[in-house]
C-alpha cells in the first residue's frame, strides 16, 4: 500500500442525501411498526374494546372523566420517561407525591392566600429533590435505582413521622380545585377537566424539549455515555436535570391527586411502578437511547384502559398489581426487539450489524456511566 | 494430505436479505495449506460469505462441497464439528476464564465425571506449542492478555477442534505491528499442517504476504480470483472500488500554508506519557507512530482533557490552556476522532443527523440551527452514501460511519483536530475520501494530528512523522521515512544496544526528548 496507485476519476459528484428516507405518511407507518408508535395503537384498540364491553364508556363525558383521572399517571410517564431515556431510573417518584400532598394538606390548610406560595414551595422542594437524585447519582457514582430507592425510604418515613401515617389536613377548594375542576359546556366533549389541560400543555411542552439541544443530548447520552462524555456533554448536569424534571412531574401529579383523592401519605404508594410500566410499555429501551415522550404518555393511558377494560370484564381488581408485573416484563422483552427490526431501512438487511440487543438493565447494575 | 488438494468448493453461492443481494453467484476454492485472501471494500459481502461458510447464514442458492461431499449447515456448531474454524473480528472469550478453560469450554477433558484440570492445561501447552506460541500459560485470564495474545487464544480455541479450514476475519485489525509477525508465523504453521486458510483484511501488504490466490469481491459479486503473484497494489485496489485512485495517499492541496503554532506542549505529562514536548502548526498533518501501548491514545487522552495533564503546559493558538474534560477541550477549538467509533464516537441508535449534531448540541447548542443548515452539504462532500439523514447509524458501513464521525466533529469548526487510528476498519474507498478531508482540513488552516498503527499511512500522509516509546517522543522522522527506520525508533532495539542512547537512525532531523 506504500506504493502510490494510478490514475484517477475524480469522486462522483453526489446529490445531497436527503432529510427523510420515506414520505410522511411512510414515516408515520413505519413509526407505527416500532414499540413506541405501536403503543398508539394498542392504546386505540384498548378503547374500542372498552366501549364494546361497556357502551356507557362511549360518552365523550365518560372519556373525559377517564382522561381527567389518568393524567396525574401520564404526566408522571412523560417525568419517568426523562429519566429513563437518560439510561436511569427513578423510584422515588410516590414518595414525592406522597410528600407534596402532606405538604399542600398541612401549608395550604384553610387559607387561600397560602395556594400560590406553597405551590411554588412543592415545586422547589421538587426540584430539591430531583437534584439531590442526579447529583448523588452522577457525581457519587451511585446507581440511581439505589439512590432513588433511598429517596423513596427517606421520604416516607419523613412522611410518616411527620403525619403519623393518617390523613392529615386538608386544603382549601381553591387548591383542591386544580385536580378534580373542569371548563363546563365545551361542545361536543362536554367539559374539560383541568388536569387534561394540564397533561396536554405539559405533553406539549415534553415534545418540544425533546427536540431541543438538551432532548437530543439525553438521548445520546442513554445511548452512548461514553461518546456523549467525549463530545463534551457535561453528563452530569444533564443526567440530574432529567432528575429534576421527574420530581417536577411527580409534584404536579401530587397536586392533581390532593383534588380527588384527598390528602392521605399513602396517596402515591406504587406510583413510581405504575409510571415506569406506562414508560415501559410506551416502547422506551431501559437502559436508554430509545423512545418517545408522547409514547410514554400514551403508554399510561393504555395501561389505565387496560384496568379499565379489566374492570367493566368484572376481574378483581387485586390482579392489577400482577397485570403490571407481566406487562413490565413483556414490554421490555419486545421493546428491544422491536425497535432494531423496526428502524432498520426498508428492503434492506444490506451490512445489518449484529442485531444488539440492548440488555437491560438489574436491578443494582448500572447501565452507563452513573 | 497432498498440499494442492480442494478442501473446500463453493459455488454460486447467493445470497439475499429482505429483497437485497447481498451476494451474488459467488464461486470460492479452497486448497489445503494455501492462503486464500478475501478482499473488497466494506458491504461488498466479505462478512456474509464467512458467514455461510460458518453456518451462521444458510445461502439462498449455490452449493458447498467439503472433501467432495455437499454440506449444508444451519447452525456454527455444525460448521466447527465437520473441521471449518471462524476466528470473527470480535473475541468470544471469556474474560475471567484462564486460556485452557476457554480452549476447552464445552469439552473440558474429564476425570471421574470432574474436570481434569492438570489435562487440560497440558493439552493446550501441547497446542501452543505447536503453533510455535511460547510466554502463554494455560492458566493465565483472559482478561490479563493482550489484544494479539487474546487473538492467538481464539486461533488455539479454532485449532483445538481439529479444524482443517479457518477463516479469520480482520485479524490484524487491532494488532499492532510487531504483533502481526507472530500472526504470520501461526499461520505459517498451520499451512504446513495443511490447513486452508480464508484471509479477510483491508491491508493490501498483509494479504500479498501471506496470500496465494486472492478473491475480489465487489457489490456482492466476485470481481476475479487470480494468484497473488499476478497482481500488485494499484490493480487490487482498482479491482476493489472498480475504479483507479490518482494516488493512494494524496498530496497537500496546493497553496497549503504551515503557519503559527496551533497546539504546543511543554514537558507535558499524564499518568501514563512524560515530558512530551510538541509543536503543531496551522497546515500541518503530523503522524504519530508507535507500538500499542506506546502511550499514543494516552497523549491525544491527555490533549483532549479525558486524563487531563498533570504536569507541563499547554497552549492552543498561543493562549495557554489546561482542558480538564473533553468539554473545555472543544471549547479551546480541539476535536478528537477516537479509536473506536461504536464505543466512543457515535451513539448507534439514533439517527445520522443527531450524530452529525451531537458535538454541537452539546457544547455550543446556540449553533444548532447553523450547524444543522451545514451538515446536508458536509455529509455530501464528505461522500457518506446513506439513505437520508434520518437513517440510524448503526445501519451504516463502518467507512460511513467514521465519516459520520468526522462530520460530526467538523461542525464545530475546530482548530486542532485530533484522529485515533482515523480508517481503521474501513474500506480502501473511504480511507481515501478521510485521507482527503485531512488535506484539506490542512488547506483550511486546521493542524491534523494523526495516531495510526497502519505505518504506509503515517509515512504517506505525515508532513512530519513523531514517534512515541514508552510513554515519551522518541523522535521526530521527516516525510517519507521508510518503515524501518520508523520502527527501528518505535522500538529503541536495532542498532542501540542500551535504551540510554538515543537509537541512531539515518533521519537528519532526528531529534530525541530525553
Amino acid at each position: 500500500m506504500s506504493t502510490p496507485v494510478t490514475t484517477s476519476t475524480p469522486a462522483p459528484a453526489r446529490t445531497a442525501i436527503p432529510a427523510h428516507q420515506r414520505g410522511l405518511g411512510g414515516r408515520l407507518l413505519a413509526a407505527v411498526l416500532t414499540p413506541g408508535g405501536a403503543v398508539f395503537v394498542l392504546a386505540a384498540v384498548l378503547l374500542v374494546a372498552t366501549i364494546q364491553a361497556n357502551p356507557n364508556f362511549g360518552d365523550p363525558g365518560v372519556i373525559m372523566l377517564f382522561l381527567g383521572r389518568t393524567a396525574p399517571i401520564a404526566i408522571a410517564a412523560i417525568g419517568q420517561y426523562y429519566v429513563i431515556v437518560s439510561g436511569e431510573f427513578d423510584l422515588s417518584m410516590g414518595a414525592v407525591i406522597g410528600t407534596q400532598v402532606v405538604l399542600a394538606g398541612n401549608m395550604i390548610g384553610e387559607d387561600p392566600d397560602k395556594v400560590v406560595p406553597v405551590t411554588v414551595l412543592m415545586l422547589l422542594v421538587g426540584a430539591a429533590v430531583g437534584f439531590a437524585n442526579g447529583v448523588l447519582t452522577t457525581l457519587l457514582k451511585v446507581p440511581s435505582f439505589i439512590v432513588t430507592l433511598g429517596m423513596m425510604l427517606a421520604l416516607g418515613g419523613l412522611v410518616s413521622y411527620l403525619t403519623g401515617g393518617a390523613a392529615t389536613g386538608n386544603p382549601v377548594d381553591e387548591f383542591r380545585e386544580i385536580g378534580r375542576g373542569r371548563f363546563e359546556n365545551v361542545p361536543v366533549l362536554e367539559f374539560l377537566p383541568y388536569p387534561l389541560i394540564i397533561l396536554v400543555v405539559l405533553a406539549i411542552a415534553a415534545t418540544l424539549l425533546m427536540r431541543r439541544p438538551f432532548g437530543r443530548n439525553l438521548l445520546a447520552v442513554g445511548d452512548n455515555p461514553e461518546s456523549a462524555e467525549r463530545s463534551g456533554t457535561s453528563v452530569w448536569w444533564l443526567k440530574t436535570r432529567a432528575f429534576m424534571i421527574s420530581s417536577l412531574a411527580a409534584s404536579v401529579s401530587g397536586i392533581l391527586l390532593v383534588g380527588y383523592a384527598g390528602v392521605h401519605p399513602s396517596v402515591g404508594d406504587g406510583y413510581e411502578f405504575t409510571a415506569i410500566t406506562a414508560v415501559v410499555l410506551g416502547g422506551v429501551l431501559l437502559g436508554g437511547g430509545r423512545g418517545w415522550v408522547l409514547s410514554a404518555a400514551a403508554g399510561a393511558i393504555a395501561l389505565e384502559l387496560l384496568f379499565t377494560l379489566l374492570t367493566v370484564k368484572e376481574v378483581e381488581s387485586t390482579w392489577r398489581d400482577t397485570v403490571q408485573g407481566v406487562i413490565i416484563i413483556v414490554a421490555v422483552a419486545v421493546a428491544a426487539r422491536g425497535w432494531q427490526a423496526g428502524r432498520r431501512p426498508r428492503g434492506s438487511a444490506r451490512r445489518a450489524p449484529s442485531t444488539r440487543i440492548p440488555t437491560t438493565p438489574t436491578p443494582g447494575t448500572t447501565n452507563g456511566d452513573n | 494430505m497432498p498440499a494442492t488438494s480442494v478442501v473446500l468448493q463453493a459455488r454460486g453461492l447467493t445470497k439475499s436479505f429482505v429483497g437485497h443481494t447481498v451476494l451474488e453467484d459467488v464461486d470460492l476454492e479452497l486448497r489445503a495449506g494455501e492462503v486464500l485472501g478475501l478482499v473488497g471494500e466494506n458491504g461488498a459481502g466479505k462478512s456474509t460469505l464467512m458467514k455461510i461458510l460458518a453456518g451462521v447464514h444458510s445461502p439462498d442458492s449455490g452449493t458447498v462441497e467439503l472433501n467432495g461431499e455437499a454440506v449444508s449447515f444451519s447452525h456454527p456448531v455444525q460448521a466447527q464439528q465437520a473441521g471449518i474454524s471462524t476466528v470473527f473480528q470480535e473475541f468470544n472469550l471469556l474474560p475471567e476464564r484462564s486460556v485452557a478453560e476457554n480452549i476447552y469450554l464445552g469439552r473440558e477433558p474429564r476425570r471421574l465425571g470432574l474436570v481434569d484440570v492438570g489435562q487440560m492445561h497440558r493439552d493446550t501447552e501441547e497446542l501452543l506449542t505447536g503453533l510455535g506460541v511460547t510466554g502463554l500459560r494455560p492458566g493465565q485470564r483472559v482478561r490479563s492478555l493482550s489484544v494479539a495474545e487474546q487473538q492467538i487464544v481464539e486461533i488455539a480455541k479454532a485449532v483445538s477442534y481439529d479444524a482443517r479450514i479457518i477463516s479469520m476475519d480482520e485479524p490484524t485489525a487491532a494488532l499492532a505491528e510487531h504483533e502481526v509477525e507472530l500472526l504470520y508465523g501461526i499461520i505459517g504453521t498451520l499451512t504446513a499442517r495443511g490447513v486452508a486458510i480464508l484471509y479477510v483484511s483491508h491491508r493490501l501488504k498483509e494479504i500479498f504476504r501471506l496470500c496465494d490466490t486472492i478473491t475480489v469481491l465487489k457489490d456482492g459479486r466476485q470481481v476475479t480470483t487470480q494468484p497473488a503473484s499476478s497482481l500488485d497494489d494499484a490493480e487490487l485496489v482498482r479491482l476493489m472500488v472498480g475504479r483507479s485512485i490518482s494516488s493512494f495517499f494524496p498530496d497537500p492541496v496546493e497553496g497549503t500554508v504551515v503557519g503559527e503554532p496551533a497546539l504546543e506542549l511543554r514537558d507535558a505529562g499524564n499518568g501514563y506519557v512524560d515530558g512530551v514536548d510538541l509543536t503543531l502548526r496551522a497546515g500541518e498533518v503530523v503522524g504519530i507512530a508507535g507500538l500499542q501501548g506506546s502511550g499514543r491514545t494516552e497523549l491525544f487522552e491527555g490533549i483532549f482533557g479525558v486524563r487531563p495533564f498533570t504536569r507541563g503546559t499547554m497552549s492552543i493558538a498561543g493562549t495557554q490552556v489546561r482542558p480538564r474534560s473533553p468539554r473545555a477541550a472543544i471549547r479551546a477549538g480541539l476535536a478528537m476522532v477516537t479509536e473506536d467509533r461504536k464505543a466512543t464516537g457515535l451513539a448507534l441508535n439514533q439517527t445520522i443527523l443527531d450524530n452529525a449534531l451531537g458535538v454541537v448540541r452539546a457544547v455550543f447548542p446556540r449553533r444548532t440551527a447553523q450547524a444543522r443548515r451545514d451538515v446536508p452539504g458536509l455529509l455530501s462532500s464528505l461522500e457518506v452514501s446513506a439513505r437520508a439523514t434520518d437513517q440510524e447509524v448503526q445501519f451504516l458501513s463502518g467507512g460511513n460511519q467514521q465519516k459520520v464521525v468526522l462530520a460530526r466533529w467538523l461542525t464545530t469548526e475546530p482548530r486542532v483536530v485530533l484522529m485515533d487510528e482515523p480508517t481503521r476498519g474501513i474500506d480502501v474507498g473511504a480511507k481515501h475520501s478521510i485521507y482527503e478531508l485531512m488535506r484539506s482540513l490542512a488547506a483550511d488552516g486546521v493542524a491534523v494530528l494523526m495516531v495510526s498503527s497502519e505505518l504506509p499511512e503515517v509515512i504517506g500522509m505525515s508532513d512530519r512523522i513523531l514517534v512515541m516509546r514508552d510513554g515519551r517522543l522518541a523522535g521526530e522522522l521527516p516525510a517519507g521515512s521508510s518503515e524501518e527506520t520508523v520502527l527501528q525508533l518505535a522500538t529503541g532495539v536495532t542498532v542501540a544496544p542500551t535504551t540510554t542512547t538515543p537509537a541512531p537512525t539515518d533521519a537528519p532531523t532526528e531529534e530525541v526528548a530525553r
